[in-house]
């Protein structure tokens, strides 16, 4: 075990009872989790990821076995002490942003900070406004959620994420809804994210996003069957800049077709 | 390291432990914003409902209040003895058929109880009242000098007819305003004419002031007043009374005065103790009582009804609430999932609905005031809005934002964050 290890997993498993019958979603898992890691959690569908990241972020619990979360047996904890840990030490990021609608930029980020009590108003305005800033997003803070692009709202969920600091961003298909190229623009800012430290999981399908991050898990029927690091670790930012040249080519074609 | 932080944890999870109620109330009112069109639909059923609680109260308080005011204009000490209605032979008779009061029982009275301050014997008749070529039908009422002062009436001009004239029987009289308007022309001054009524000519030697409409929609300023001896002598051509009219010493005295009296008309009327009365006493307090228990009894039927419109609009608060919840899943699980506690979202709920209700409670008490003042001022009704009124209704609105809020903020509270959130 590792000193700055944050995550550990012994023996996980989570069985779902399911009328008379019993769906092991998770069987003996063992994982650590370091600070600074950048995980791609992968496999088919219904294999398990999103089972074991709901167990990672606190919102459910384990059928069986051990779950330490920096420092702490998640596994004793009551409702209420979850909700503390998910708030902060948590960040999450949805497929589908959940935004609250017709609310700022701004207020949204700041949502989180708002359930907790030691963050004083003028703390927690320029937290959400530094999160925001992080993710590119200076200049939207007052822009209402639902007149913004899939993509900036999803960086708007991001910037949600990372206003408490938390231990670890789990990120479930965050890419899930995104074309190519906005996807890309997501993973790069994850990379720099990841760059200036922050610990980050994330589920995906795509092999071909699994290959932005450092290290992949794989599950298959509930157990984790492979775990590989990442050799040769693209940069999203080049494959973005690529994208847009061949974006670009192929619309000088078209123009050359139409001349 | 695992295991090292644990302290830490456990002190940072102690700190956060109580979520401050001023944020849960900043994220209630951003709720209520965010979704302007349902929180006034909500906030309409409270509307509705406080507002007619109040213009309701305020119709009923007011013409209770008027009614009270009303018969005590006609006087508090009045106190009135009418001939018994009883059935002869089986066949019930009229009021105006027993023939039973007599001017000596008035003197009886006037000799022997000392708690009556007035007394006046009281003869009426209806009839025809001509001015030049002016008619009016009308009514003749008639007592000796104090009757005007036990029926509350004031001489506006002129003068009250005096004893000499009582003696004599004399043909003058007093006109109520109404009378005047419809038998001289504008600037007439009625002191000094002669009016015919029935075709007796009558010298008219006073005005009267006017008193509006009594308790039963009665014009009060519709009548002649003549002196009791000339109505006897040359209109109803009867020795007997209508009524016998006095005023107690004082309110409090009423019921000594009526049981002095009573025992002075048995006397008077020569009864056996086996006799039963041949007379009725009746106290303008108990005709104050009835008017006001029936008035009463309005009033509760219309806040009652006004009530009933609470309750339903506090039904409409749950409704919404209840469906925004199940609209709203997502979001509860999205609060729960970056932290929220099942009690915030409870108090998050609950907030909301209370507000509704209170910001409803206090435009409908706005709109209330504004209702029952226009009610006055197109219908002229009597309008009365007591601080009770709004106090009551209020309260019970916010009670009501409380009790119909719980439930759905219950339910939202008790949510699976991870159902919550994968809810479409
Ligand atoms: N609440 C639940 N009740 C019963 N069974 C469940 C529940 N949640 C998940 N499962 C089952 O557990 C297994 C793992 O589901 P999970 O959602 O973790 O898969 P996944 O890897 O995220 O799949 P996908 O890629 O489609 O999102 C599945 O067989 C699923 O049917
Ligand atoms: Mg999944």
């Amino acid at each position: 075990m590792k000193s700055n290890s944050i995550i550990e997993l012994k023996s996980l498993s989570k069985n779902y009872a399911v009328g008379t019958e019993t769906v092991k979603a998770l069987r003996d898992v063992n994982l650590i989790i370091e600070a600074g890691e950048f995980i791609a959690i992968m496999g088919a569908s219904g294999s398990g990821k999103s089972t074991l990241l709901n167990i990672l972020g606190c919102l459910d619990k384990p059928t069986g076995g051990e779950y330490w979360l920096d420092g702490t047996n998640v596994n004793s904890l009551k409702r209420n002490q979850l909700a503390n840990i998910r708030n902060t030490k948590i960040g999450f990021v949805f497929q589908s942003y959940n935004l609250l609608p017709r609310t700022t930029a701004l207020e949204n980020v700041e949502l989180p900070l708002l359930y907790n009590s030691g963050v004083s108003n003028k703390l927690r305005r320029e937290k959400a406004e530094n999160a925001l800033e992080a993710v590119g997003l200076a200049d939207r803070m007052k822009h209402l959620s639902n007149q913004m692009s899939g993509g900036q709202q999803q960086r708007v969920a991001i910037a949600r994420s990372l206003v408490n600091d938390p231990v670890i961003i789990l990120a479930d298909e965050a890419t899930g809804n995104l074309d190519t190229k906005t996807s890309f623009e997501i993973m790069s800012l994850f990379q720099e994210l990841n760059q200036n430290g922050i610990t980050i999981g994330f589920v995906t399908h795509e092999p071909d996003i699994a290959a932005f991050t450092k290290r992949n898990i794989v599950f298959r029927d509930g157990r984790l069957i492979k775990d590989n690091g990442v050799k040769n670790i693209s940069s999203a930012q080049i494959a973005l800049e690529q994208l847009k040249e061949e974006e670009n080519l192929q619309e000088k074609l078209e123009l050359a077709y139409a001349g | 390291m695992v295991g090292r932080h644990s302290q830490i944890s456990k002190l940072l999870i102690n700190q956060v432990d109580k979520m401050n109620t001023l944020n849960l109330i900043k994220v209630a009112i951003s709720a209520i914003k965010r979704n302007k069109t349902r929180s006034f639909l909500t906030m309409l059923g409270i509307i509705i409902g406080v507002a007619s609680v109040i213009s309701m109260l305020a119709i009923g308080e007011g013409s209770n209040a008027s009614i009270k005011e009303q018969i005590s204009t006609m006087g508090t000490n009045l106190i009135h003895i009418q001939p018994a209605s009883r059935s002869r032979g089986g066949v019930q008779q009229g009021r105006e058929m027993s023939q039973t009061l007599e001017v000596q029982d008035a003197d009886f009275i006037r000799e022997n109880c000392d708690k009556i301050k007035a007394v006046s014997p009281e003869v009426d008749g209806s009839g025809q009242v001509i001015f030049g070529s002016n008619n009016w039908p009308t009514q003749i009422i008639s007592g000796n000098e104090e009757y005007t002062y036990i029926k509350k009436y004031d001489v506006a001009s002129g003068r009250i007819y005096n004893s000499q004239e009582i003696k004599s029987a004399a043909k003058v009289c007093l006109l109520g305003q109404t009378v005047v308007d419809n038998l001289f022309e504008d600037g007439v001054n009625p002191i000094g004419q002669t009016v015919r009524f029935n075709k007796i000519p009558f010298k008219v030697i006073g005005v009267l002031a006017e008193k509006g409409d009594n308790t039963f929609g009665q014009d009060q300023d519709d009548i002649i007043l003549a002196p009791y001896t000339t109505v006897m002598k040359r209109i109803t051509r009867q020795t007997y009374l209508r009524a016998i009219v006095m005023s107690a010493v004082s309110e409090d005295e009423i019921d000594t005065a009526s049981a002095q009296i009573e025992g002075a008309m048995r006397i008077s009327h020569k009864l056996k103790d086996t006799d039963e009365n041949d007379f009725e006493i009746r106290t303008q307090q108990e005709l104050m009582s009835t008017f006001g228990s029936i008035s009463e009894m309005m009033l509760v039927l219309l806040g009652s009804i006004s009530a009933i419109s609470l309750i339903v609009g506090g039904i409409g608060i749950m409704n919404i609430m209840y469906v925004s919840v199940t609209e709203r899943t997502r979001e509860i699980g999205l609060r729960l999932a970056i932290g929220g506690k099942g009690n915030d979202i409870l108090m998050q709920f609950l907030i909301e609905a209370i507000l509704l209700s209170v910001i409803g409670g206090i435009i409908g008490v706005g709109l209330g005031i504004f209702a029952s003042n226009t009610v006055e001022n197109i219908m002229g009704w009597p309008i009365l809005i007591t601080s009770d009124a709004i106090l009551l209704s209020f309260l019970f609105c916010s009670f009501i934002g409380v009790f119909f809020g719980w439930y759905p903020a219950k339910k939202a509270s008790a949510l699976d964050p991870i159902e919550a959130l994968r809810h479409e």
